[in-house]
């Protein structure tokens, strides 16, 4: 680096000017990446919490994939399931999108004018694995979204389809495709409009003896399909459709920043051709004129990344303080900025490969 | 000897044909001599100081450079011959722009993996020694044209080299001024003992010179 640390010292006005591009790339990166994973946690959090490893879903038509909205168990599939080898625990559970309010004389219940809330209603069997404390009929357990949102507390009763139901507790900050999680009692949730006799999916709990070839076996049995709670994501429609566009984004801002990189790093080592070949020709070997260019390179992506990455946590502290949904955790922090410094490596090894070419004989003149 | 070139032939691709550019050249020059190589422009001169800087390999033909036959050797090593045992000083000063005259000099020992605490004395001696003391810590857009010509040098002997290549090192420089890198270059050539060969179109440096060769259509004579 004896020659790397004197060129960013003296082209500072260069160096400054890629390093600010780069820092701002990576804010945009690491903004994007926030929001992502906000938005993503919004549309899957009810169904990442829950204590089931698998979820076991009605096989939907030929040619189409397993949907939260389309699927419809019925209960001697999910006592099938529960006998199944290495099955520790089948839960039947209801997924529906309905609206709720409170309560005429509950909370921000005002009569007949209480703002509807459109809200995730769980159906769960009360004591059953899946069921929050205090779960039972007639009663139901709001996350604290929902809660806020509907302006109720516990023992303020809520308005859920045809019946109303007291808020028996108040915890937890679930939501379902971007809507905030009520869970309720089975029993209460097909009540709900729409929803089918039986239940949404069967979650499971598995434990060792389960295996894929029992669980397409099980499958092929009873009509269903188990999929992993990871791959269930993609049954949850706004998930699949906005972290789908939102990566790409993100795909192709890392393929800027690596090209925005090797473009100048590019630029940068033709510009220097002469004094490569004076290196060279002073007995410089390519290894170090190598490991001086992407040292280079290195220091200048790994500021930059630093201070965009910096900027862009600070900037997600403060905007997950209102409502815009973003995460600030390792992942969508360091994760990206990891990834902005190895393909900007990349991008500027590409480039500096040119010094191999350089030809040192250039140095002396007209040796031709 | 220091350094030899024997029977040497170099051609490059010209068109459809190949010109010859050194025609079996013979030289030989001992440790602490200096030999001149004067000829009109294209006869050779460059083709001669980059086949002995081992810069390009000869169609046929020894170059021994310090007792190393650099045949023998691959682009590493003679990367590693080059920084070691030659120095060249450019016809054009060619220094880097955002080094320190002294940096410039202890380069040549950063190359080398020499530590950087000793080789900044030296390169400050060695400017001292070319009559820069003041200058060390100038980078060269605030340097003279001579004061280049003579970081130039500094940088080549940096690493004490047993042969010396220089390539018309006054032709940017006025009368004195040239006048005065020379003397410098005889001087060190005489103290240090190294095989100098000095590339000129002066006629003046002649004198100074231990043996004159002519370089005509890639032939030398007077060897």
């Amino acid at each position: 680096m004896f020659v790397a640390w004197r060129d960013l010292r003296t082209a500072k006005g260069r160096f400054a000017l890629m390093g600010t591009v780069i820092v701002l790339v990576t804010l945009l990166v690491g903004l994007l990446s926030g929001l992502t994973a906000g938005l993503a946690r919004e549309n899957v959090s009810g169904v990442t919490g829950l204590p089931a490893d698998r979820l076991v879903f009605a096989e939907p038509p030929d040619g189409r994939s397993p949907s939260f909205s389309d699927s419809a168990v019925s209960e001697g599939q999910w006592r099938s399931w529960a006998r199944r080898p290495g099955v520790v625990d089948a839960a039947p559970l209801g997924v529906r999108t309905t609206e709720a309010a409170a309560a005429p004389g509950s909370g921000g219940g005002t009569g007949g004018g209480a703002a509807r809330v459109a809200v995730a209603a769980f159906g769960a069997e009360p004591g059953g694995r899946l069921a929050p404390g205090g779960l039972a009929p007639g009663r139901v357990v709001l996350s604290a979204r929902a809660a806020e949102e509907l302006g109720v507390r516990v023992g303020d009763r809520v308005r859920l389809g045809p019946g109303t139901a007291a808020v028996a507790a108040v915890e937890g900050d679930a939501s379902h495709a971007h809507l905030p999680v009520v869970w309720t009692a089975l029993q209460d949730w097909r009540r709900l409009p729409g929803a089918p006799g039986g239940a949404t999916v069967i979650a499971l709990t598995t434990g060792e003896g389960f295996t894929a070839a029992a669980s397409e076996a099980a499958d092929e049995a009873l009509g269903t399909t188990a999929l992993t709670v990871d791959e269930a994501l993609a049954a949850i429609g706004s998930y699949q459709a906005e972290n789908g566009s939102l990566q790409l984004m993100r795909g192709f801002l890392f393929a800027i920043s690596a090209l925005v990189v090797g473009a100048f790093f590019t630029v940068w080592t033709v510009q220097r051709a002469p004094e490569i070949a004076v290196l060279k020709a002073l007995g410089a070997s390519t290894g170090y004129l190598l490991r001086d260019a992407l040292g280079q390179a290195l220091l200048v992506l790994t500021a930059g990344t630093l201070a965009g990455t910096a900027l862009a946590a600070g900037a997600g502290l403060l905007i997950g303080r209102s409502e815009v949904p973003f995460a600030v955790e390792p992942a969508t922090v360091l994760v990206p900025a990891a990834v902005t410094v190895v393909l900007g490596a990349a991008g500027a090894a590409l480039s500096v490969r040119r010094i191999t070419a350089v030809d040192p004989l250039t140095a002396l003149g007209s040796a031709r | 000897m220091t350094l030899l070139l024997d029977d040497v032939t170099l051609t490059y691709e010209d068109g459809g044909g190949r010109l010859t550019a050194l025609d079996r050249v013979r030289l030989d020059v001992p440790a602490g001599t200096v030999a001149a190589v004067v000829g009109p422009s294209g006869s050779g001169k460059s083709s001669l100081l980059a086949v002995a800087a081992t810069l390009i390999a000869p169609d046929r033909g020894r170059v021994v450079v310090d007792g190393a036959d650099t045949a023998a050797l691959d682009r590493g090593a003679r990367s590693r011959l080059r920084r070691e045992r030659v120095g060249i000083v450019f016809q054009q000063p060619n220094l880097l722009p955002s080094l320190t005259a002294a940096e410039q000099v202890q380069l040549m020992a950063h190359l080398s993996g020499r530590p950087p605490a000793a080789a900044r004395d030296r390169a400050r001696e060695l400017l001292a020694a070319v009559g820069l003391a003041g200058e060390a810590d100038r980078r060269p857009h605030r340097l003279s044209g001579g004061q280049r010509q003579r970081v130039n040098i500094a940088r080549a002997l940096m690493n004490d080299p047993a042969v010396l290549l220089v390539d018309e090192p006054t032709s940017a420089l006025d009368h004195e001024r040239g006048a005065a890198v020379l003397d410098l270059l005889v001087g060190l050539t005489r103290e240090r003992g190294t095989a100098t060969v000095l590339v000129t179109h002066d006629r003046e440096h002649l004198a100074r010179a231990d043996r004159v060769l002519t370089m005509r259509d890639g032939r030398l004579t007077g060897a």
